[in-house]
């Protein structure tokens, strides 16, 4: 059976942190179909990785490839713009449009707006058919989160990217809208990478993992493997108490 | 006998110069909000600068440009054949230059308070910068966009040191209702000057009850549509 395609991501960016000036230095391959999680804590980078294969944050120098298509070569000073890579992107806080309903949310991101069909499916899967016509602003923050996620998908993406979209949730509700992430990168035979700092969230949702500390990766495999041997340090926040040492 | 000639030329002039501000300020502004250029800071003074001088020296240097014995105002009278001092038209190019601050701030106001994380959702959606624009970010600064006409509209209505300049007051084509009432108070005419007077303080309010109503309207959730 042939190995599904590999996607590989090379990048460096100086970044001016609260704690001074970090240096990120980033190099990793995943295939396709797979759930990648990025996991680390506050300031490792997480967010700018995935800004970065978003084409939202420039790279200083870095190579971006995925399933054959180059999304970046500073070398070769090839940028594909944001708009033209193949993505979908959940934002923190789910950047949703307040002028347009759940629907039309959907509707706006279909790359050919007659084909209507996978709205439909995606209001269904989402279970968002009562919801469809109120705008976001009279939406809980899950119902928001199912929405950004079916907006993500609804254009039919190669990666999904996920920023972590559960971290202004409660336990009960992340629990519950993790089985929607689950739902949806199975339905849809999505690549998908998750950043979080949610240890449980890596364990339960991700084929593999990646630990970002400072900029770099220090660790790269399955997410039983990577945890179950390693002793991190973390900071624990108040407001942050999964992130404990497992 | 009022002469509604006046009203009727204040109208039209603050009506054309709301409509054509409208159309040259959604993009400078969106430039102005959003662009990264090392002239922004400059421009940005520029735009504003009618805010701050005195309408006669805007009046005074327009009245000089458009001059055809100067190069720029024979330049359009040979070429162009287009006559601006002392005409509606040239009245309507003042009036854009002069109310521009009124339409273009307010607007780059309304982007810069919207979270730069819609233009991004909208590019990741695979949306260009245009569609973006007509279908997220100008729907969603509605009562920028409101109040920024409705007070270059205003603005233009309450103009007087600037038009008589670069106007001249002539009857029916350039002599709008704040030349008139001017007239009105040189001739010891008051009663007169008193109407136009009174339909101008009514219409500007109006006007002002309108932009706090607008803004009311969209900045409460209830109202929302």
């Amino acid at each position: 059976m042939p190995h599904p395609p590999t996607s590989a991501f090379r990048a460096t960016k100086m970044l001016h942190t609260a704690r001074g000036p970090q240096r990120l230095d980033i190099d990793f391959q995943w295939q396709q179909g797979r759930l990648l999680a990025i996991y680390g804590p506050s300031g490792a980078g997480k967010t700018t990785l995935l800004r970065i294969l978003a084409g939202l944050t420039p790279a200083d120098t870095g190579l971006i490839e995925v399933e054959g298509e180059t999304w970046l070569d500073t070398v070769r000073r090839i940028h594909l713009p944001t708009r033209h890579r193949s993505i979908g992107f959940v934002f923190q806080d789910f950047a949703l449009f307040p002028n347009l309903t759940v629907r039309q949310q959907l509707e706006f991101a279909l790359p050919n707006p007659k084909e209507k069909a996978i709205v439909a499916e995606l209001l269904s899967l989402m279970e968002l058919n009562e919801l469809q016509h109120l705008r976001p602003g009279l939406l809980s923050g899950g119902q928001q989160q199912r929405v950004a996620l079916a907006r993500a998908i609804a254009r039919g993406p190669r990666l999904l990217l996920l920023d972590e979209p559960l971290s202004a949730l409660d336990d009960d509700m992340r629990n519950k809208l993790q089985d929607y992430i689950l739902m949806a990168h199975h339905h849809y035979h999505l690549t998908t990478l998750l950043v979080t700092h949610h240890l449980p969230e890596v364990i339960r949702l991700a084929d593999e993992a990646i630990l970002l500390e400072n900029g770099k990766i220090t660790a790269h495999g399955e997410p039983a493997d990577l945890f179950a041997g390693r002793t991190m340090t973390i900071t624990i926040s108040p407001g942050n108490p999964s992130a404990k040492n497992p | 006998m009022i002469d509604w000639q006046p009203l009727w030329l204040s109208l039209r002039l603050a009506g054309t110069t709301a409509l054509l501000l409208l159309v040259i300020a959604v993009p400078l502004a969106y430039w102005l909000a959003y662009g990264r250029g090392r002239w922004m800071i400059a421009v940005e003074a520029i735009v504003s600068l009618p805010m701050v001088l005195p309408p006669t020296v805007l009046g005074f240097y327009l009245l000089l440009a458009f001059s055809p014995s100067n190069a720029f105002g024979r330049f359009l009278d040979h070429y162009l054949d287009i006559r601006l001092v002392f005409t509606f038209p040239g009245l309507v190019v003042g009036s854009l230059i002069y109310s521009l601050p009124f339409m273009v701030n307010p607007i780059v106001s309304g982007f810069r308070g919207l979270s730069l994380h819609l233009r991004e959702a909208s590019r990741t959606l695979g949306k260009s910068d245009r569609t973006t624009l007509i279908h997220i970010l100008l729907p969603n600064i509605r009562s920028s966009l409101i109040t920024g006409a409705v007070l270059a509209f205003a603005h233009t209505l309450g103009e007087f040191g600037m038009v008589v300049m670069i106007g001249g007051g002539i009857p029916g084509q350039t002599r709008v209702a704040s030349i008139a009432i001017y007239d009105e108070v040189q001739s010891i005419n008051y009663s007169l000057a008193n109407r136009y007077a009174i339909i101008l303080l009514g219409l500007s309010f109006f006007i002002l009850l309108l932009v706090y109503f607008v803004n009311h309207h969209f900045t409460n959730p209830k109202t929302l549509p």
